[in-house]
């Protein structure tokens, strides 16, 4: 390759929403158990509602991108019945909070197969679903419901930060033996990014030092991710050196990582976008508790969307989620 | 199939034998773990299939093979048996033990064998269906010639999964056979104070697919109704409802008293038990005689007592258990 095309490709960006295509079409390429269902996503109903699977049914046919009924039980449960086949299912649960409709088949089911025959058989499905606030879509269509998942053994919960995060992470988990949930933000859908490497696969189970710092760690994944990274560079300019962990993968969460970071800064500031009340954050709040109590320079904070339904109104929206004033403010008290 | 199944080079058995070959499996299995029940040597959930033996035994010689898949529920011994899984095996699990088919970690309600074809067992009620969709699915797109037959109760037919997946199973022209084991209760509900429909099978209209009522307790009637509907699936025209109609003689769980049972019905079912019944219709078709019936029934209680003692010999779990098939890869400790 010259410099001239190296340069090219650097320069390559794609949005999170093609990254998501990317893996699908790369996973569809090199295994032919995978297959792809859920509402409208064949193109013949549009390539789905965000896009993801449009012109994969045109260039694997219909038979391995099916477009669904509206039945959230009958998709989760058809997954679940050809995992337990050997296929690699890909189900599209257009929002999160459809997932309530087919909690029983992920959670009584996928989660549990495995274990309940003793090995006999797995259920390598993967279940795509898209939420978020700060679209204005209210409270049935815009809730981060990750920590409902996690809290299940058995299933694997990702939550991708960036198109190339997105592609490596969807590849890996559609890869996988073990069923995964895979939450994209509807508001990253069309951000762009730096385009991954052909074949790029992200580990699950790991998590990512997204920036290396000294002073305190900020343990987050999915959508703040990117504005986190912001703050610490311009956090950077006073001299607060903040070490940016992106999760990745919530559960099983890579505990060790978390750890060795808070180990090295002393100081801990958890943030997400679902809200606080017996989540993600204070899962890990407890783990660096239960670890590292009497090594902390200043107790563990977390910085979340408010203990409310997501509202509809867009001022109220804002006042709802997260504020990156808060994390700073949370890092600047961690500091003091 | 069943382990009772001849060995090779014998004549071939009448399907009404071999039928009740393995019903009189299933019914001595059943007595002996309700009789451990009681006594205390066995402690389980346990949903006695008690009424139902020919019916399942039915199912399983109607040309459904060991490759075929099944799915079916807490109160699904029966159907376990006629799939053909190894007794010790299956006894083991109910039995908690390590040497049971899913190492004594599932247990009677979550039973699995893919060997025989046991791919599910759920103890949720109507879930079992969409997961058989999704297996069939999998025999669709890889045209493997597979069927899979889902059994579940009257009660499953109300929820809304019993709803989805028909619809899609006729959308897909799915391989799979929709077995409903009518058994006119619903856990105490009685069918007609939970369902509308005068029969389960009506409701197969309202999803483009042949809906069949049979009595469930007579073999050659249920042999023909099955037969077909594995004929359609296997011929690609895509599923079938078929409705069993049976009686389940026990109340829902074991110790259930079963006071909300009408009696007039129970002893007009009880006088017509299937399995004796099959069993005076072999002799008075002379297919077989008493000798030979209870030659049969003496190697079956053979079998059963064998399957038991490795059951109670067995050891159970060990707690690294706890960390294994959470994941494929072992969770560290």
């Amino acid at each position: 390759m010259t410099d001239r095309t190296v340069r090219k490709e650097r320069a390559r960006k794609i949005t999170f929403q093609q990254a998501c295509t990317i893996a699908l079409d790369e996973a569809m390429a090199a295994d032919d158990t995978v297959f792809l269902l859920g509402e409208d996503v064949a193109d013949r109903e549009g390539g789905g509602t965000f896009k993801v699977t449009s012109g994969l049914s045109t260039k694997y046919g219909t038979d391995r991108v099916r477009s669904t009924p509206i039945s959230e039980q009958a998709i989760v449960g058809t997954a679940v019945g050809a995992a337990v086949a050997g296929m690699r299912p890909v189900a599209e649960i257009m929002l999160m909070n459809f997932i309530t409709l087919g909690l029983d088949q992920l959670v009584n089911h996928a989660a549990k197969l495995r274990f309940m025959s003793g090995g006999r058989t797995g259920v390598p499905l993967t279940v795509r679903t898209a939420t978020g606030a700060g679209g204005g879509t209210g409270g049935q269509h815009s809730d981060m419901l990750e920590a409902w998942l996690a809290h299940v053994p058995g299933l694997k919960v990702v939550v991708p930060s960036s198109p190339a995060e997105a592609k490596g992470l969807l590849l890996s988990s559609v890869l996988d033996d073990d069923p995964c949930v895979v939450v994209e933000h509807t508001q990253l859908y069309w951000t762009k990014g730096e385009a991954p490497e052909p074949g790029l696969r992200i580990p699950l189970g790991k998590a990512n030092i997204a920036r290396q710092g000294s002073d305190v760690s900020v343990i987050t994944y999915g959508r703040p991710v990117g504005q986190v990274l912001e703050l610490a560079e311009k956090l950077a300019g006073e001299g607060i050196d903040v070490e940016v962990v992106d999760l990745r993968t919530i559960s099983p969460l890579d505990e060790r990582t978390v750890l060795e970071s808070v180990a090295k800064t002393r100081r801990a500031v958890i943030v997400h976008e679902a809200v606080g009340q017996f989540g993600v954050g204070a899962e890990v709040s407890a783990r660096i508790s239960e670890e590292l109590h009497g090594q902390l320079a200043a107790p563990v904070v977390r910085v979340t969307s408010a203990n409310a339904p997501v509202p509809f109104s867009k001022p109220l929206e804002d006042k709802y989620l997260y504020q990156i004033s808060d994390v700073e403010s949370a890092i600047r008290k961690s500091m003091a | 199939m069943p382990e009772t199944t001849p060995s090779a080079g014998a004549p071939a058995e009448h399907p009404l034998v071999r039928i009740y070959r393995t019903a009189a499996l299933i019914h001595r299995v059943d007595e002996r773990m309700r009789g451990m029940l009681t006594s205390g040597e066995l402690a389980a959930a346990y949903y006695s299939p008690r009424g139902q033996e020919v019916l399942a035994a039915t199912l399983a010689h109607s040309g459904v093979t060991s490759d075929d898949y099944l799915v079916t529920t807490y109160r699904g011994i029966h159907d376990q048996i006629a799939k053909g899984m190894p007794l010790d095996e299956l006894i083991a699990e109910i039995f908690g033990k390590a040497t049971g088919s899913c190492k004594g970690k599932g247990g009677p309600m979550h039973v699995t064998h893919p060997d025989s074809g046991v791919m599910v067992t759920t103890g949720i009620v109507g879930s079992g269906m969409p997961i058989a969709v999704g297996l069939a699915t999998s025999s669709s797109i890889r045209k493997d010639g597979r069927v899979t037959v889902v059994c579940f109760g009257d009660g499953a037919s109300n929820i809304g999964a019993f709803h989805e997946s028909l619809n899609l199973a006729s959308l897909w022209k799915l391989p799979v056979i929709f077995v409903c084991q009518n058994n006119l209760y619903a856990e105490s509900t009685a069918y007609a104070n939970g369902t509308t429909a005068e029969h389960i099978a009506d409701r197969a209209a309202g999803y483009g697919m042949p809906g069949v009522t049979v009595n469930g307790n007579d073999p050659e009637a249920a042999l023909d109704a099955f037969t077909e509907a594995l004929d359609r699936a296997r011929a690609g025209e895509g599923p079938t409802l078929v409705e069993a109609v049976t009686y389940r003689f026990m109340g829902h769980y074991f110790g259930d008293p079963g006071t909300y049972m009408d009696r007039a019905q129970y002893e007009a079912a009880l006088a017509a038990d299937p399995v004796p019944a099959l069993r005076a219709l072999l002799r008075e078709r002379g297919l077989a005689d008493e000798e030979q019936l209870s030659a049969m029934e003496q190697e079956i209680a053979g079998q059963v007592e064998h399957a038991i003692a490795f059951a109670s010999d067995s050891p159970y779990p060990g707690a690294d258990e706890l960390r294994l098939d959470i994941y494929r890869e072992q969770v560290p400790a």
